[in-house]
């Protein structure tokens, strides 16, 4: 079952081309890795998947996207309900400079009021989603910048699950964190997959092979292949796709 | 080589010394404040000084009580920070966070201009138009009132709020601004609750920067405010610190004049704790990052 569609999308900045005729299917609960090298547009087309790129004035989109059948970029669709259904991580840890549980409560609090009680309950919630609970239920008033650079990032995923999204965009995630910072989140998104789709965008090939279902390799704005990821990395159709993942160039 | 040396030597020692001369300067114009400002508190007693309500320094029985000028130049502060600071605020956001940039740089140029007009200019203006308007619409008898001061300096504060807190909204990482419209927050919401109290500290200095021009104001005042010694009432005339030094200081002589570097001492103790307070706000704000 796929959740979200692409049609024929392509994206301009201004008169610059940056996606061609990309048309990929993201499948629910897997996780969807996105490779290539920097400047393919992988991170771009991330953004467009919960209309990100709307705040960059000159962008232009045609084609089509479509999460659960609904046409994203259709005239009268609300973006704000679109990012509240498909969350994102970003590639440094961008916790707001503000207490651990009020990062959590931030985005609940923008759609829902909430009694005390039940705040409470989803921050915790949110927190063991994303596998912080235990390290930070002590001192949930503390300064989220108090945190190391794992956990911050665990925090900010936190704080994505904390609105009830169905899909998490994840932008290089790891890729400001250390080795073991990287592996627990690796981990994390092993679990995140059982009750949620996960599309990352990665620098890291071995990363992509270790957790990722599904593999798409973008270059220069096209979509060279897609498809299974131990197919896409123990055999690639394409030769562009063997070069790279072959280390040959990137 | 050796010559080379002699002029780095020379230039060394050039910095230092200016560096220097505004150490000197100021903390020269501490002590000769304090030393001329003593001895007549000391005369007339603190609290009769600080808190007497009647200031007539040439009667038969002269008396120099500064409570109304302290009151005058406290309310007119608090009056222009209450209407400067949200009119301000909501510019620096306008200007950082909504405006396309070529309305930006066209407001830009105005408030630069704001706040290159000469402070007698905005006395004059006062003077001429304000002072007639706030007569006409209040029915008073005369305009220049703690209203009209109120009024011209919240607009003398503008300048600063504005570019200082512009300057820290600019500076508000965009990480923090993705982070909450990708929870789904509108622009309004993501101003409000991100960007604005991730600017507080920034924010906070150009508010008390404000309240330091608005209290050490002097020229503006003079002219729309009455300048007669009553406890302040909103639409009476009035007399702040500064307007009692600098209208009085052309003709009084003795210990009126002595009682004049009082309440310039009194004045100084003012600026000196809002600028510990500004130095306070920006070292945490800074402590944080």
């Amino acid at each position: 079952m796929n959740i979200i569609r692409t049609k024929d999308l392509s994206l301009f900045y201004g008169s610059f081309q940056a996606l061609r005729d990309i048309n990929l299917n993201i499948p629910e609960r897997e996780i969807t890795a996105l490779i290539g090298p920097s400047g393919c547009g992988k991170s771009t087309f991330l953004r467009t998947l919960n209309r990100m790129n709307d705040l960059i004035p000159g962008v232009k989109i045609t084609g089509q996207i479509t999460c659960h059948g609904e046409d994203i970029y259709a005239h009268g669709t609300d973006p704000i309900a679109l990012r509240k259904q498909v969350g994102m991580v970003f590639q440094k840890p961008n916790p707001f400079p503000m207490s651990i549980f009020d990062n959590i409560a931030y985005g609940p609090k923008l759609h829902e009021s909430l009694s005390k009680p039940d705040m409470a309950d989803l921050v915790e919630r949110s927190l063991r989603g994303a596998a912080l609970w235990d390290e930070v239920k002590d001192r949930l008033k503390k300064s989220a910048l108090s945190l190391s650079g794992g956990q911050q990032q665990r925090l900010c995923i936190a704080r994505a699950l904390s609105v009830s999204p169905d899909v998490l965009l994840m932008d290089e995630p790891t890729s400001a964190l250390d080795p073991a910072s990287t592996m627990k989140i690796e981990e994390l998104m092993g679990r995140l997959k059982q009750n949620y789709t996960v599309v990352i965008v990665t620098h890291n090939m071995q990363q992509a092979a270790r957790i990722s279902d599904r593999t798409a390799f973008f270059l220069t704005g096209d979509l060279v292949e897609t498809g299974r990821t131990d197919e896409v990395f123990s055999m690639p159709r394409d030769k562009r796709t063997e070069d790279y993942i072959t280390g040959r160039f990137g | 080589m050796k010559t080379k040396t002699i002029i780095e030597q020379t230039m060394k020692t050039t910095f230092f010394l200016c560096g220097m001369l505004t150490i000197v300067i100021t903390f020269g114009i501490a002590v000769y404040m304090v030393i001329s400002g003593i001895p007549a508190i000391r005369e007339i007693g603190l609290s009769d000084f600080l808190f007497g309500q009647v200031w007539n320094p040439t009667g038969a029985e002269p008396q120099f009580g500064i409570l109304p000028f302290i009151l005058t130049s406290v309310y007119a502060t608090l009056g222009a920070i209450a209407i400067g600071v949200p009119i301000g605020l909501a510019t620096a956001i306008f200007l950082a966070k909504v405006a396309p940039p070529k309305v930006a740089a066209a407001v830009n140029t105005a408030v630069e201009l704001l706040a290159g007009i000469p402070s007698v200019v905005y006395g004059f203006v006062g003077m001429i138009v304000l002072v007639p308007l706030v007569m006409n619409v209040f029915n008073l008898r005369n305009g220049a009132t703690l209203f009209s001061a109120i009024l011209v300096l919240s607009i003398m504060i503008l300048p600063g709020i504005i570019n200082v807190s512009r300057t820290a909204l600019a500076a508000v990482p965009r990480e923090y601004e993705e982070a909450s419209y990708a929870l789904g927050a509108t622009k309004v919401e993501t101003i409000c609750k991100v960007s604005v109290p991730a600017a507080k500290s920034g924010i906070a200095a150009g508010i008390v920067l404000g309240i330091g021009r608005a209290v050490g104001e002097t020229m503006a005042v003079i002219l729309v405010a009455g300048n007669v010694a009553n406890m302040p009432e909103l639409f009476g005339s009035v007399r702040s610190l500064t307007m009692a030094i600098a209208g009085e200081m052309s003709y009084a002589t003795g210990f009126h004049r002595n009682v004049l570097f009082s309440i310039g001492l009194v004045l100084f103790v003012f600026i000196l704790l809002i600028n510990l307070t500004l130095n306070l706000i920006l070292k945490r704000g800074g402590a944080k990052r």
